[in-house]
């Protein structure tokens, strides 16, 4: 039997010249495939006697042993080689830009109504809402501004017809809410703010035609002056996020508020108005059948740009309903 | 209202500075809306007589003066104003004097000595104009601060008074609050008859005691209507605001300024017999003072002569019977017209006089007869004449009831406790008389105040006096209860989010849009109108947010952006039977790329199913599409949306015409949906989950094209054939292999028992019953 040690050298340096598991399958085919020149060596075997074929075989055993494990190795070699090649080729620039989904936002007045609805919620005020379309009794007779009114004036109001309005304030919502409570036998204490759509016939770069409040109303059996003080100075901080911020009243007139206020608001190391406020008056009341003995209220009305600017710098009233998205896309 | 506060100083002696007066004011609710000073400060400027003036001898323009500053020596000013001249009292400002903007130094003046400045008012800096040397009356001292002599310490105050306060629109009205507020004494002038010299007096009669329950004449006689006013009188008007008109005219707004009661001056002599208070008669006019003439109403109450109506009551005097400079004999009136009469009538006119607005607010009843005797002594004083007697017709007068005022509502309406000491305490500084009794005040308001009815009106007047800012703001105490969260409604705000994360972002726009949108863009010819809107493209109640969008659409595009996705939620406005509805609506428009410009994509357009998908993210798995039309979208691309039987709103490209129309160079699609209705979200079921798997089939199907993907899914749906549980389009195809006038739908069928795993057969048969369903109804073939 001839010696086949020389195949280990020659095995080697053919999968060495192995570039690819292809190349390397048909160097393997050489040595150990079906006629490969270990497998003849193998069948051979059969030829010899007895007494030669362990040793024989042992020997070729040894030379196949070591030709598998250099396969082996190189086909680990070609498997790491090719990875290597492959993670290259996968390889991006992570710095690129995302792929650009549409980002949208919310206009800023929405924010601020957001942020009033949360913090109002967070202490047992429900949202109320009433037509923009109004009857003149829901805006003014109602709230103890008869026809003919000097108060009457402070509104610059639109008219559709003799009986119906654009509503000027969001106040008839306190109104139409405790009718409605009361018809449904829903007592006090009742909650509510009702912030919304309101009209005057003014504009100019300090006042729109359109605008937005927020109506507040608290009546219970017990709740005060001090309470409403309380009430509108918390709502500031929380809104403002400043601790430090104060609210002060001033003696005012509303119809439907008495006593009424003007409420103004420490700024930057002034004052500055934000909006009305009073108990609510007997008259209201007597509208809606709800004893004043018993009962006592506060109500009050902000309005939404005003806070809206104050919040976020915006000096100019007028970009609220320009809608240029250069301005929009600003609070997001 | 606006006032001199030395005016006011005069009959309320306050030792607050004018900053702390103002204050006060504010905080006691006469606001103070500005204070202004008459003159900047400046000194060293004095009353000045010009001894002599002489041609400069080097300039045509000026003049040398020797000035007269109550000095040892007259002083050497080179003037160069027009009107300098010997024996002009002037203000004159000496050396060392800073005038706004000018410090005066001695100085040659074109090789002359000059030690000062002659000054004009603009120079003082107490008027914008001037044209030559402020000149000085007679009166004037020689070398007395000009600053007394123009009482220019002073400011001007401008209260911005609320309806309630009609007490206040007098000098008198607010030297009365201001004592209250800070207890100060008020300094009245004691206002006396004046002796009767005239034996006549006209006759009046009141028709209307209702609403005139008082009515005080008087005739003046010989009186001198050219007299001059004088200037204390016309500097206290003009720092009010009014002009001097004449001396009759002037006295009688004075009384008006100071006491708040409107008088009004006939030329007696114009008119003719007696004087009476009556409504008007129909057709009856009149001309008045302001050359306007005006056809009275039925409810217009007038002052009519024998001849008919001279005035309008309370509101403005008739032009024929007014006094002028020929005037010899006046008859002044003072009366007291209830506000009610007298409300709005101004303001249907067209007018608003200082007569009718304090009339319309309320007007001292107690002081009818003072003014009337004040502005006899004025008219006295001023032009001469004698008095005849006062004619008074009274009815009656509004009764001021008591108002109870209990300890524990104060405490209970203002949360914080007072004692009944200084509760009395504010009620005297308010001048009102009261009693009281176990803790009760009963309080009888002065026939000034028409705003103190209900307890509540005093309750704020104590507030006010104790001032609202020592009140504190005291958390409110309350039982805690949850509030309602209906978990099958959503909020809108989830709404709003959906949009926001699907690129659209909201706008907000008028309610009020241009009629001709609501027109030709929605074909609604009977919108709602506003009778006064604030411009003629603003002036109908919207039906649709789309006008709006279009427009910012525009206006963007207009500002060089090439994208907008843009949604807004808001009402709109319909004209119902006898009422108008208001519902919220959810609209959106997007216009331009499907996504932003970058890299990662290519840029394509966005197109209807882009938009559709938006919409279904908020309808959830509920909608059903189906094709319509509308005035404002394209005829081929416009669906109807649906939820169950209710059709919600529209999606659909924007009509070419209307495309062209906006000048808008791509595609633009628009949705409106009705928000109550997307709002609503049925509460999940749950439904046993099978172990067993599903077994999934896909087929292709040929039909006739103007089959709708929708009509076979909902046929499909329908039919509720047994095993299927869910039928899903994948894939659409027209073109080579499928007939002209066919199209090729995928579709992938799930099926599924909860009982058994299926086998082949089950699921061949299935197929088969789901395709005999499409032949039947729509003579679809599977697809060789």
């Amino acid at each position: 039997m001839a010696d086949l040690t020389h195949l280990i050298a020659e095995a080697e340096a053919d999968f060495a010249n192995s570039a690819s598991m292809n190349d390397l399958e048909i160097a393997k085919a050489k040595y150990l495939g079906k006629s490969g020149l270990l497998t003849d060596a193998l069948k051979g075997l059969g030829k010899l006697s007895a007494e030669e074929r362990p040793i024989a075989g042992a020997a070729i055993n040894v030379v196949k042993q070591a030709v598998e494990a250099a396969l082996t190795l190189r086909r680990e070699a070609i498997l790491s080689a090719e990875q290597a090649k492959q993670l290259a080729q996968e390889s991006i620039d992570v710095t690129l830009p995302a792929r650009a989904q549409s980002q949208g936002g919310l206009h800023p007045v929405t924010l601020t109504l957001k942020r009033v609805e949360e913090l109002f919620h967070s202490i047992g005020f429900e949202v109320a809402t009433g037509p923009e379309i109004e009857t003149d009794f829901y805006n003014f007779t109602a709230l103890n501004i008869p026809e003919d009114h000097p108060a009457r004036a402070m509104h610059d109001t639109f008219y559709i017809d003799e009986a119906n309005v654009l509503r000027t304030h969001t106040s008839p919502v306190q109104v139409r809410y405790m009718e409605n409570a009361l018809k449904t036998n829903k007592t006090p204490p009742l909650k509510i703010i009702a912030p919304g759509r309101v009209y005057r016939v003014d504009s100019d770069a300090t006042h729109s035609p359109m605008f937005h409040q927020v109506e507040g109303l608290w009546v219970d059996e017990d709740v005060s002056f001090a309470n409403l003080k309380g009430v509108v100075q918390d709502f500031l901080q929380k809104f403002f996020e400043r601790d430090d911020l104060t609210v002060r009243f001033r003696p005012s007139f509303f119809p439907f508020t008495e006593p009424s206020a003007e409420m103004d608001m420490s700024w930057n190391g002034g004052w500055l108005e934000i909006g009305g406020c009073g108990m609510v008056h007997p008259e209201v009341f007597k509208h809606v059948n709800l004893d004043s003995e018993k009962y006592r209220g506060f109500a009050f009305g902000l309005g939404i740009e005003r806070l809206t600017m104050l919040r976020y710098g915006v000096n100019d009233l007028r970009h609220f309903f320009n809608n240029d998205l250069r301005f929009l896309n600003q609070f997001r | 209202m606006q006032f001199s506060e030395n005016w006011l100083r005069s009959l309320v002696d306050t030792n607050l500075d004018s900053e702390a007066l103002s204050h006060a004011l504010t905080m006691a609710g006469l606001e103070v809306e500005e204070m202004q000073q008459v003159a900047a400060p400046f000194s060293k400027v004095v009353v000045g007589k010009i001894l002599s003036a002489e041609k400069h001898p080097d300039a045509d323009r000026l003049q040398v003066c020797k000035v007269d500053v109550g000095l040892a020596e007259p002083l050497q000013i080179v003037c160069g104003a027009p009107n300098a001249r010997a024996g002009l009292l002037a203000p004159c400002a000496m050396v060392g004097a800073d005038l706004p903007g000018i410090s005066i130094k001695q100085a040659k003046v074109r090789g002359v000595e000059s030690f000062g400045m002659m000054c004009s008012s603009k120079e003082l800096g107490i008027s914008a104009e001037a044209t030559g040397l402020l000149e000085l009356d007679s009166g004037a001292v020689v070398g007395q601060s000009i600053r007394e002599h123009l009482d220019l310490d002073d400011h001007l105050f401008t209260l911005k008074l609320t309806p309630n306060r009609s007490d206040c629109l007098s000098i008198t009205g607010i030297a009365r609050d201001v004592a209250a507020i800070t207890g100060a004494v008020t300094n009245f002038a004691k206002i006396t008859p004046v002796p009767v010299e005239l034996a006549e007096a006209k006759n009046v009669t009141v028709n209307e005691p209702a609403a005139c329950p008082r009515y005080c004449g008087r005739l003046v006689s010989g009186i001198n209507a050219k007299a001059v006013t004088p200037a204390w009188m016309m500097k206290r008007l003009e720092r009010s605001g009014l002009r001097s008109i004449s001396a009759v005219v002037d006295i009688t707004n004075y009384v008006l300024l100071e006491l708040g009661q409107p008088l009004h001056a006939f030329d007696a002599a114009k008119l003719t017999g007696d004087i009476n208070v009556r409504y008007a008669k129909a057709g009856e006019a009149l001309s008045l003072l302001n050359d306007q003439t005006v056809e009275l109403k039925a409810d217009d109450l007038v002052i009519a002569d024998a001849q008919g109506a001279v005035a309008l009551a309370g509101i403005m005097g008739g032009k024929p019977t007014s006094v002028d400079e020929g005037t010899a004999d006046v008859f002044l009136e003072s009366a007291f017209f209830v506000p009610s009469v007298i409300a709005g009538k101004a303001r249907r006119l067209g007018l608003s006089t200082d007569s009718s607005y304090r009339f319309e607010r309320g007007v001292d009843f107690g002081n009818t007869r003072n003014a009337i005797e004040y502005a006899t002594t004025l008219i006295q004083q001023i032009c001469g004449g004698k008095a005849g007697a006062i004619t008074e017709v009274s009815g009656a007068l509004p009764v001021r009831h008591p108002v109870k005022l209990r300890m524990a509502r104060l405490l209970s309406v203002l949360g914080i406790a007072f004692e009944e000491q200084a509760v009395a305490q504010l009620l005297t500084q308010l001048g009102f008389a009261f009693s009281t009794a176990d803790a009760v005040f009963t309080v009888t308001p002065p026939s000034y105040r028409f705003d103190i009815t209900i307890e509540e009106d005093l309750i704020e007047e104590v507030a006010r006096l104790h001032g609202y800012d020592h009140i504190p703001a005291t958390p409110p105490v309350a039982e805690l209860t949850m509030l309602a969260a209906p978990e099958q409604q959503l909020h809108l705000n989830k709404i709003r989010d959906g949009l926001v994360s699907a690129g659209y972002q909201e706008v907000v726009t008028y309610s009020f849009v241009d009629e001709r949108w609501e027109r030709d863009l929605l074909g609604n010819h009977a919108p709602i109108r506003l009778k006064n809107p604030i411009a003629s493209n603003l002036s109908v109640m919207r039906t649709s947010l789309w006008g709006g969008l279009l427009d910012t659409l525009s206006y963007n595009l207009n500002r060089k952006q090439d994208r907008a996705y843009l949604f807004e939620i808001g009402a709109v406005y319909q004209q119902a039977v006898g009422a108008f509805e208001e519902s919220t609506r959810i609209s959106g428009l997007a216009y331009g790329s499907a996504r932003p410009e970058q890299w990662a994509a290519s840029n394509v357009d966005v197109d209807f199913f882009d938009v559709k998908a938006h919409v279904d993210r908020l309808l959830g798995a509920h909608a059903r599409y189906e094709k319509d039309t509308h005035a404002t979208l394209h005829p081929g691309q416009t669906a109807r949306i649906f939820l169950g039987d209710s059709a919600i709103g529209y999606l659909g490209k924007l009509h070419p015409r209307w495309q062209q129309h906006y000048g808008l160079q791509k595609n633009t699609y628009l949705f409106e949906l009705d928000a109550n209705a997307v709002l609503k979200r049925p509460l999940p079921r749950y439904q046993e989950v099978s172990k067993l798997l599903p077994v999934r089939r896909d087929i292709a199907i040929v039909l006739d094209q103007q089959v709708t993907a929708s009509a076979v899914l909902n046929a499909i749906k329908n039919a509720n054939i047994p095993l299927v549980t869910d039928v899903s389009l994948f894939d659409l195809y027209q073109g080579k292999g499928v007939a002209e006038n066919k199209k090729s739908l995928a579709l992938s069928v799930l099926m599924h028992d909860t009982q058994k795993t299926l086998t082949d057969s089950d699921a061949d048969s299935t197929i088969a019953n789901l395709l005999e369903l499409l032949k039947n109804n729509f003579d679809a073939a599977l697809r060789n």
